[in-house]
């Protein structure tokens, strides 16, 4: 079997990559968006975590 | 001892860990990358067997390939329903604050995995079908799972009080577990175009075993991913909640974990 003749599925390359990319495309999504988020909600923290020490800097 | 004594407290003191935002946030950090490379390894090797080993259908060709995909997507749409319904009844009458995270951080993923079954399906069915789109009791069923999916992550988003939204969401989860069944059986109580079941059928898989052995690879692949998926959500939504406690200011202002 050669590359050409597997890409295109037996006439039905349409409907398997389509169907193939999709899923693989939507699984990528939930494990970049998460981490994204948890990364974002990390420096939010950071950012809190050092506004409360420059404000007992401020205080003392 | 006791064998099923030592089980019963092992499972008793897992899931009492397991409850704690914290103690769940520190095992998960080693649980994750497992269940990720679980389901890449199985997935690669499905799609290794599904798409260069497994012959051609004799009466659907090689279009028969969206099945590798397909049937784990949709059985994850009715598995991921139930463990978000099942955290949900575990929330409602424990109290347990970490099943409320599980439901609300299944939905998305059982949304996704939904929307992929409809489309999927709705690709396969056009060359096959000769449409893609029918009104038949399981295509219906499982556009309503989609529906009852969308409501239950606007019910969370609904309530300001993270509380009452928990609980909302987490009630209507249980109630709407009333679709899997229908779902599930709706090829045999009404006439549909959607083939009955092949797998899971009295007297064994009416399947090739070259066409079984990959589609189990995918499954069992795609639960691994669920638990992925659904773990890095839950830390997020963890660290989210919790971004007040101690533990949390410990875990981010120390840069190696």
């Amino acid at each position: 079997m050669n590359w050409s003749e597997f890409f295109h599925m037996g006439g039905y390359a349409f409907e398997v990559w389509t169907c193939w990319g999709l899923t693989l495309a939507v699984l990528i999504c939930f494990v970049i968006y998460p981490k994204r988020r948890n990364a974002r909600i990390r420096s939010e923290i950071l950012r809190q975590i050092h506004r409360e020490q420059l404000d007992q800097k401020n205080d003392a | 001892m006791n064998p099923l004594k030592s089980i019963w407290n092992f499972l008793s003191s897992t899931y009492h860990r397991l409850g704690s935002p914290r103690e769940f946030y520190t095992i998960s950090q080693y649980t994750t990358p497992v269940f990720g490379f679980l389901f890449l390894a199985l997935s690669l090797f499905g799609t290794y067997f599904g798409l260069f080993v497994a012959p051609a259908d004799y009466q659907q060709g090689d279009s028969f390939r969206i099945l590798f995909v397909h049937v784990p997507v949709a059985w994850m749409s009715l598995f991921v329903y139930v463990v978000m319904a099942t955290a949900g009844a575990i929330g409602l009458i424990w109290r347990m604050k970490m099943a409320f995270v599980v439901t609300i951080c299944s939905a998305p993923i059982g949304a996704a995995f939904t929307a992929l079954a409809l489309l999927t399906g709705s690709i396969w069915g056009k060359p096959i079908w000769g449409t893609y789109w029918v009104w038949d009791a399981r295509l219906t069923s499982e556009l309503i799972l989609l529906f009852l999916y969308f409501g239950i992550m606007a019910v969370y988003y609904a309530f300001e009080e993270r509380k009452t939204a928990e609980k909302a969401t987490a009630l209507l989860a249980v109630v709407g577990v009333v679709i899997v069944p229908i779902i599930h059986y709706s090829v045999e109580w009404w006439s549909s175009l959607h083939q009955g079941p092949t797998v899971f059928v009295e007297g064994g898989p009416k399947m090739p075993p070259e066409m079984l052995l990959p589609l189990a690879f995918m499954a069992v692949g795609f639960m691994f991913f669920y638990g992925y998926a659904l773990f890095l959500s839950m830390q997020a939504k963890v660290l989210d909640n919790e971004r007040k406690s101690r533990w949390v200011k410990e875990i981010v202002s120390d840069k190696t974990r």
